[in-house]
């Protein structure tokens, strides 16, 4: 299933493990250590995450280990850069809004 | 449009804070007004077709700004700034939160710092937005992208006549 990359964010605990994995790619076992939650919670989060492609999983010997796709958080850059248009936007209202007083 | 003034604008997600500046073709005393006076305020703070609309303003150390962004659909989000300190022509800073229509604050919120200085005729304003918390900081950038998506789709052509026409 093709997710959104915006539903992996929602969820203050995916916020949570997607800067755990930032630092050092880990095993969903160590993942669940960081949290109060079931591990079976950790792991759907994880699926979750897979399904967004923000993750990925590599197999190390009889281990799963989990690390983040940087290239998708790119996409997470360029959703910002929206947040930046509404700034540009307003100061061109504004840049008219003193041209009109200053007349 | 306005392509020789400095426009700056970065995100710091780890530290949760955003930086702004800008400059703009004004005064400095022009500027200020254009930040601290209701009127003026309303006119150029919502991205079109967003409109703002201040309920009321008492720009003073403590005093709050009451206002809301009303979509085309006119549906109002309400937001309370909260001024906590002003030194005039040069600073001031603002609590912001969102809020319901009876001015129940919605916590947490956000620290704004604003900078103002004028070099060679142009004033330069600096806005540092500090969120107490990442999830606000999200909601904040995810609200202001419907805005900005919405302005995107707007006829800039239309903004400026109905703009000089005031």
């Amino acid at each position: 299933m093709r997710r959104d990359i915006f539903q992996a964010i929602a969820d203050p605990t995916r916020r949570a493990i997607i800067t755990l994995i930032a630092m050092q790619s880990m095993t969903p076992n160590a993942i669940a250590d960081n949290f109060h939650t079931t591990r079976q919670a950790v792991s759907k989060h994880l699926k979750i995450l897979t399904e967004c492609q923000l993750v990925k999983q590599e197999q190390q010997g009889r281990e799963i280990y989990y690390s983040l796709e940087i290239e998708k958080m790119k996409e997470m850059d360029n959703w910002l850069a929206q947040f930046r248009k509404i700034w540009e936007t307003r100061f061109n209202q504004l840049d008219n809004v003193l041209s009109t007083l200053k007349k | 449009m306005n392509n020789d003034l400095l426009f700056d604008f970065t995100v710091d997600k780890e530290n949760k804070t955003v930086y702004i500046h800008r400059e703009f073709a004004a005064d400095l005393s022009l500027v200020w007004d254009a930040y601290t006076k209701p009127e003026i305020l309303d006119l150029w703070w919502a991205p079109k077709p967003f409109l703002s609309k201040t309920k009321y303003m008492n720009f003073e150390e403590g005093g709050r700004r009451f206002f809301a962004m009303v979509s085309p659909e006119g549906v109002e989000r309400w937001m309370v700034q909260t001024y906590s300190s002003i030194d005039p022509k040069n600073h001031f800073k603002t609590y912001n939160t969102f809020s319901d229509k009876d001015e129940n604050l919605e916590l947490p919120g956000s620290d704004w710092n604003y900078h103002f200085s004028e070099e060679n005729g142009k004033t330069k304003v600096s806005i540092t937005i500090y969120n107490e918390s990442r999830e606000r900081m999200e909601k904040q950038i995810e609200f202001g992208f419907k805005e900005g998506m919405t302005a995107i789709l707007e006829n800039l052509q239309e903004l400026l006549a109905s703009l000089s026409q005031k």
